[in-house]
């Protein structure tokens, strides 16, 4: 067993700096930790998106591993393309195929070919990388997007709340697909990412893992505040993290219950929740999304007595 | 080699396997779906060792066998018309990222109204895409371009996508004899792929990079450069082929009768058969008449076209295709590369047999006549004379 020290300056090098992604990105930071789970022999497939543009601009590269971006639709095919070549070729037991995308590559326009990459069974590991709307063309809507954010697609106004619908449930969409791995997991959980990752990667087969990001810019947050936020989305129940294996769902309890009022107080995409005499009621109904959450995953620790 | 009375559609599958593509997809669409049934039971039988992926849609069809020839294995796919613009936008991607992707395209309409028949809108619609575009007048040419299509496509002055135009129906659904090669013949013309680049964890690199304005330009650059250089290349296989097979096939075009006409008829596909009749008919009745059918539409052989129709008078183009709004694609691209020189044939273009429509010798025979008479520049032939068109939007 190599040192932790010596183990993350290796795996470091992954995913190298020099790349443009704003200050504070959780994105940025999950792919890092992610390429240090998954280790060298992985080929990154990615959609279009923050990531491919922050991290490849020709004739730069942050990436250590070999890596291809194709569209931004088409993700799940294309993973399924190398996967395929993969097993022609009889590399399959050697080299692992992860495939990275945004919210809205996963949840709306890519959709399609991520369903029929998981129906058809190919040995992928999909990494979604959640900061809940379309950060790269400038904050819009995606099926991801929560109840009530502000984006630019969905903006607050006299006659609006801004998004008026839930957030799209994609992790238990997936694992209705039969796949043998499905997770959660937050940038503000390394420990808990890193686990997941080797896990699903010991696994044969569609694996498929939501990571919440969040995105200062987006979500209007301090970029130092970046794992503050991730950490209290997990702990008001907004976004729970569990793992489906075969089925069977465990979740991460909560170690301390935050109210929801907490986590959307300080962001900007939410503030128009406020007003002068307090919040408003939507507030309460977000409160019920994060406890239905909390219930429907059993989030809360057994308290004695 | 073979002779073999066999549908379009097995000679088309049984090149394809002999090629030894190791990752095909595609998803059905008719006229094309036959090849790729037939196909799927030659994977099923085991006589090709290869992953048949089975997508949901023609965009993941050819976004699959994009990943696959990015992870450096010989790759094939095959489409139709509504599948091969559902496909458009990865078919620009496969040639920007320079992969040596093979497709069938079974030539058929475009929707609407919905029509399965064929014409050749679907393949001018991408014509642009940096692909190169084979087209065959039979199902022996079908086979032959096949092999051809990956042996330039992988040539590493090459590096493109090649896509083989048949026309739907007419080619893959007709019993044709066609001589087939042997497994060994065709791996002594066309050796493994050995890729220049590929996704390998051993050699990382980074594929599918974000170009800004001060890198795309020299892309584009480079792919009209390489188109320009194929064009010998694709003469320079078609010769290797007829010293290996012992028959010609392939090439940039085929003339017939063209030497010392002072009409030339100029298509693409199938229908050359119908002209050739004709051609011969009228020479019978005294006529200068020829007919060079193009193979190689993508590049365009400007040069070579310009040479072999330099001294005729009367050019006549029949499209099945036509840019709605402007003219016929091929007319077009001729009269632009006569564009300048000090002697130029007048070029007329016809559009004929949309949607299936019937060519008959008539048919050809009116627009010839009328292209005599007059320069035409974008006229239907076949028409019905039963309907009221003109009124229709009055």
């Amino acid at each position: 067993m190599p040192s932790t020290k010596e183990r993350d300056r290796s795996c470091d090098h992954l995913f190298t700096s020099g790349h443009t992604a704003c200050p504070g990105c959780g994105q940025s930071l999950a792919v890092r930790l992610v390429l240090r789970a998954a280790g060298r022999n992985v080929i990154v497939v990615n959609s279009t998106g923050c990531l491919e543009i922050f991290s490849s601009k020709f004739l730069e590269s942050s990436w250590e591993v070999p890596y291809i971006h194709s569209l931004f639709e088409n993700i799940g095919a294309v993973a399924s393309g190398v996967e395929a070549a993969l097993r022609i070729t009889e590399q399959l037991d050697d080299i692992r195929v992860i495939a990275m995308a945004g919210d809205g590559a996963t949840a709306d326009i890519g959709f399609g070919a991520i369903s029929g990459m998981l129906e058809r069974g190919h040995d992928i590991l999909y990494v979604c990388y959640d900061n809940e709307a379309y950060m790269n063309t400038g904050i819009q809507r995606s099926g991801a997007t929560p109840n009530y954010a502000r984006t630019t697609t969905t903006p607050p106004g006299r006659a609006s709340l801004g998004n008026t619908r839930p957030k799209k449930d994609l992790p238990q969409i997936v694992a209705a697909h039969g796949v043998p791995y499905v997770a959660t997991a937050s940038v503000a959980y390394i420990p808990d990412l890193d686990k997941k990752v080797k896990k699903a990667l010991s696994i044969r087969g569609p694996k498929y893992i939501q990571v919440h990001v969040p995105c200062p810019l987006g979500w209007g947050t301090e970029p130092a505040r970046t794992i503050e936020f991730a950490r209290m989305a997990v702990n008001c129940g907004l976004f729970p993290l569990f793992e489906i294996e075969e089925g069977k769902t465990t979740a991460r309890k909560i170690a301390r219950k935050v109210p929801v009022e907490d986590y959307l107080r300080e962001q900007v995409r939410f503030r128009h929740l406020f007003g002068k005499d307090g919040p408003l009621p939507e507030v309460e109904e977000v409160q019920g999304v994060a406890d239905s959450n909390i219930e429907r995953y059993g989030l809360m620790a057994k308290q004695a007595g | 080699m073979t002779k073999k009375m066999m549908q379009g559609c097995r000679a088309i599958a049984e090149m394809a396997t002999l090629c030894r593509p190791q990752v095909v997809s595609a998803y059905p669409i008719t006229p094309q779906t036959v090849i790729v049934e037939e196909l799927a039971q030659i994977v099923a039988d085991g006589r090709l060792k290869a992953e048949f992926v089975n997508v949901e849609g023609e965009h993941s069809a050819a976004s699959l066998v994009l990943g696959a020839s990015a992870t450096g294995v010989r790759v094939f796919t095959a489409t139709s018309s509504q599948g091969l613009l559902l496909m458009a936008e990865v078919v620009f991607n496969i040639a920007g990222m320079r992969l040596p992707v093979v497709m069938v395209n079974a030539n058929r309409s475009v929707s609407a109204p919905l029509n399965i028949w064929n014409d050749q809108q679907d393949s001018m619609t991408v014509r642009d895409s940096g692909w190169l575009q084979l087209y065959a007048e039979n199902n022996q040419e079908a086979t032959d371009l096949l092999l051809q299509a990956y042996r330039i496509a992988e040539d590493h002055r090459v590096m493109l996508p090649v896509m083989v135009c048949v026309d739907g129906f007419i080619l893959p659904h007709a019993y044709e004899v066609v001589d087939m090669p042997s497994q060994e013949e065709v791996d002594a013309f066309l050796p493994p792929h050995k890729p220049i680049y590929k996704l390998d964890p051993g050699k990382p690199l980074t594929m599918g990079a974000y170009a800004e304005p001060d890198k795309y330009m020299e892309t584009r650059y480079m792919i009209q450069h390489t188109l320009e250089a194929a064009i010998p290349i694709i003469e320079e296989v078609a010769q290797e082929f007829k010293r290996s097979f012992g028959r010609s096939s392939g090439g940039l075009f085929e003339e017939y009768r063209v030497d010392d006409a002072s009409t030339v008829v100029v298509v693409l596909g199938s229908v050359a058969g119908t002209v050739k009749d004709l051609v011969d008919e009228l020479r019978d009745q005294g006529q200068k008449i020829g007919v060079l059918r193009l193979i190689a539409y993508r590049p365009f052989p400007k040069e070579a076209l310009c040479r072999a129709l330099g001294k005729a008078e009367d050019v006549v183009v029949l499209e099945k295709a036509l840019c709605l709004g402007s003219s016929g694609p091929l007319a077009l691209d001729l009269r632009s590369a006569f564009h300048g020189r000090p002697a130029s044939p007048k070029i007329s273009g016809f559009t004929i047999g949309l949607g299936g429509r019937d060519i008959t010798g008539d048919d050809i025979k009116s627009a010839v006549d009328r292209a005599q008479l007059r320069l035409t520049d974008i006229d239907f032939v076949g028409l019905r004379e039963d309907l009221e068109l003109e009124g229709i939007n009055a």
